[in-house]
């Protein structure tokens, strides 16, 4: 059994330009096996974090793009429809738009299309400051009592960057948990699907898992 | 109205922002306290750059980093020549002679003499001190922040600077579409507005409609407005043509509120054309308003009912962030910064020509609630991505990523 407090992180986020673009989907194809992982994790997940107060139609700016700009509704339906929450790595989450991309050139016939003029691609990438809050759950039950008070970047961190970012393949909530041996309300936690909610619902959500298993 | 700008501190933004947003920068500021950051850009006052300068050093110093601001010498030779300059970044046509690149390093090379540089960070604002990057060999970390619109520069002013900015350790553009092919580190960080401005701090109900009866508005009306420079790019007419056609649905109002700039004959060609437009329309209010109106501006926004910043081509377009902070829906053109920050559908609607945005402006007018709820989402909107205190904690943060260089995750716990 681990005895060891739970200590709330933050994380404080840079936008890096790479000064690489796209135009075609040939470009992006090119583009999205090239470019670095934190490139992959930004366009996939900084939605989250810019307007966290509304659910946004795609999350997945590969997606938003290829329907907005190359007007490949159906590619792009294809890549708003890639479940984060079946990966643990960013390697398999390339791969994945890799191979959604790959079968959408594979089977389109005519004239690759060109997005318009102002309307490229541009690759960025997160620089991530990860930071101690100084705010630290001695037990479960404190745990919940300090969760109330955290902010959604600290929630965005333990929630989504630690799980496919850092790999550590579940949320650290219930990772730590486990080891607490609340198994049960772990399994309960990590089962929430942050991409379908915003960041103040899940921990309204997360709240509620707490209070099911007898900790208000 | 008194203005109550002066001496404003950091716990003013409490009850603007919220305590943990305070916190947040603390947290940040407490990494990189008692780093001596010195500013340098071209004006002391007049111009967004002087504007946010002004500001920001107040805030950072208490925050601890010990920041300061100093602003280089040129006569009126050398700013014609960083006017051109400017504008040929901006992707306009300008001439740029081998005297004129002579008078840059000339000047350059005086302030280099006469100038004192002694920051841990030194932080150059656009290219008319650009060259000061001669300096570097004196030790500290330099920063060459670019205030303005690089999208498509021109090819032979762009190849003019990018040598100077290529010597620096870190850039920083306000879009991803300002990247450029460099070798330092680009950074993104999107202009802001300051809440408790003139232009934007909350204003009593009696002075707003007081502004309005001034420029005889009915409040008992709809009023569509756009805040702009008369400015060809900003559409004036395409917002009058979109107004024409929603008065044929819809009673309203429309004002067109900006500089007269009475030193820039286009401007003046514009408004001429603009008042030719308007004609004798009784609901159509051009108004060409004298430097330091913020006040009014403010209330101008306050008091419509749907914002227009139909731009054909924009920089940032942070009047689109002041409308969203008044909770007013804004109908934008689909370009440049108005993209980030109009969510369409959520803080308003992006738009491509004069039909779009009068469809949207009747939508709007005969939804309340879709009003109601664009606003606050608007307001939310800039709450998290376009206020001062994000500008700030954005600073720092590359104040902080200067010593981690090539990191994507910086542990600093």
């Amino acid at each position: 059994m681990n005895y060891e407090p739970f200590h709330f992180h933050t994380e404080r986020r840079l936008v890096e330009l790479t000064g690489r673009t796209a135009r075609t989907l040939a470009e992006l194809r090119a583009a999205v096996g090239e470019i670095s992982g934190a490139c992959i994790f930004y366009h996939t997940h900084h939605l989250f974090l810019s307007h966290h107060f509304e659910t946004p139609l795609v999350y997945n700016d590969f997606a938003d793009w290829t329907g907005e700009a190359l007007q490949e509704g159906a590619l792009s339906e294809k890549l708003a429809a890639i479940d984060l929450m079946s990966f643990t790595s960013i390697r398999d989450l390339r791969e994945a738009i890799m191979a959604t991309i790959d079968e959408h050139l594979a089977s389109s016939r005519g004239r690759p299309r060109e997005c318009p003029p102002g309307d490229e691609f541009y690759f960025c990438k997160s620089k991530s400051f990860i930071m101690a809050t100084g705010v630290v759950a001695l037990d479960v039950a404190d745990f919940f009592r300090k969760l109330a008070g955290v902010t959604n970047l600290s929630l965005y961190f333990h929630f989504l960057e630690a799980r496919l970012r850092l790999e550590r393949r579940t949320n650290d909530f219930s990772h730590w948990m486990r080891g607490r041996g609340e198994t049960a309300l772990a399994d309960d936690i990590d089962s929430l699907d942050p991409y379908i909610v915003t960041l103040d619902e899940l921990k309204q959500q997360i709240l509620e898992s707490g209070r099911a298993h007898g900790f208000a | 109205m008194d203005s109550p700008e002066r001496g404003i501190r950091l716990a003013d933004y409490e009850a603007v922002v919220g305590s943990a947003v305070l916190d947040e920068l603390r947290v940040v500021a407490s990494r990189v306290e008692g780093l001596r950051l010195q500013n340098i850009n071209s004006t002391a006052v007049g111009g967004g750059v002087a504007e946010i300068l002004t500001r920001m050093v107040p805030l950072l110093k208490e925050l601890g980093v010990q920041a300061s601001w100093d602003v280089i010498k040129g006569d009126q030779r050398f700013f014609d020549v960083t006017k051109a300059l400017h504008n040929a970044m901006h992707g306009k046509a300008e001439t740029i002679t081998p005297q004129m690149i002579e008078c840059y390093r000339d000047t350059t090379a005086a302030n280099l003499r006469n100038m004192t540089f002694g920051g841990d960070v030194v932080w150059i604002h656009d290219p008319q001190p650009a060259g000061l990057i001669e300096a570097k060999k004196n030790g500290g970390k330099w920063v060459w922040r670019c205030h303005i619109d690089v999208s498509s520069p021109d090819a032979r002013a762009w190849q003019f600077i990018a040598p100077f900015v290529d010597r620096y350790d870190a850039s920083i553009f306000s879009m991803p579409d300002f990247a450029q092919r460099l070798s330092i580190p680009q950074f993104m960080v999107a202009p802001s507005i300051d809440p408790l401005s003139d232009k934007n701090r909350e204003l009593d109900q009696g002075f707003i409609d007081s502004v309005l009866e001034k420029y005889g508005l009915d409040p008992e009306r709809p009023v569509m407005t756009q805040i702009s420079r008369f400015d060809r790019l900003k559409d004036p007419l395409g917002v009058i043509a979109a107004y024409r056609m929603v008065r044929k649905r819809h009673d309203c109002q429309l004002v067109l509120a900006g500089g007269d700039a009475p030193d820039d004959p286009e401007g003046a060609e514009v408004l001429k054309e603009v008042r030719e437009a308007a004609g004798d329309d009784p609901d159509i209010h051009v108004l060409p308003l004298p430097p330091y109106s913020d006040l009014e501006i403010n209330a101008l926004v306050r008091g419509s009912t749907v914002v227009f910043q139909k731009s054909v081509k924009e920089g940032f377009g942070l009047t689109v962030s002041e409308a969203l902070w008044k909770r007013k829906p804004v109908i934008g053109g689909a370009v440049g910064g108005i993209r980030l920050q109009i969510i369409h559908g959520v803080t308003g609607y992006l738009v491509h020509s004069p039909a779009g945005a009068a469809q949207r402006a009747m939508q709007l007018l005969g939804d309340p609630a879709l009003r109601k709820r664009m606003g606050d989402s608007g307001y939310m909107h800039v709450k998290q991505n376009f206020l001062l205190t994000r500008h700030v904690k954005d600073y720092m943060l590359v104040l902080l990523a200067l010593d981690h260089p090539g990191e994507d995750i910086v542990h600093l716990c």
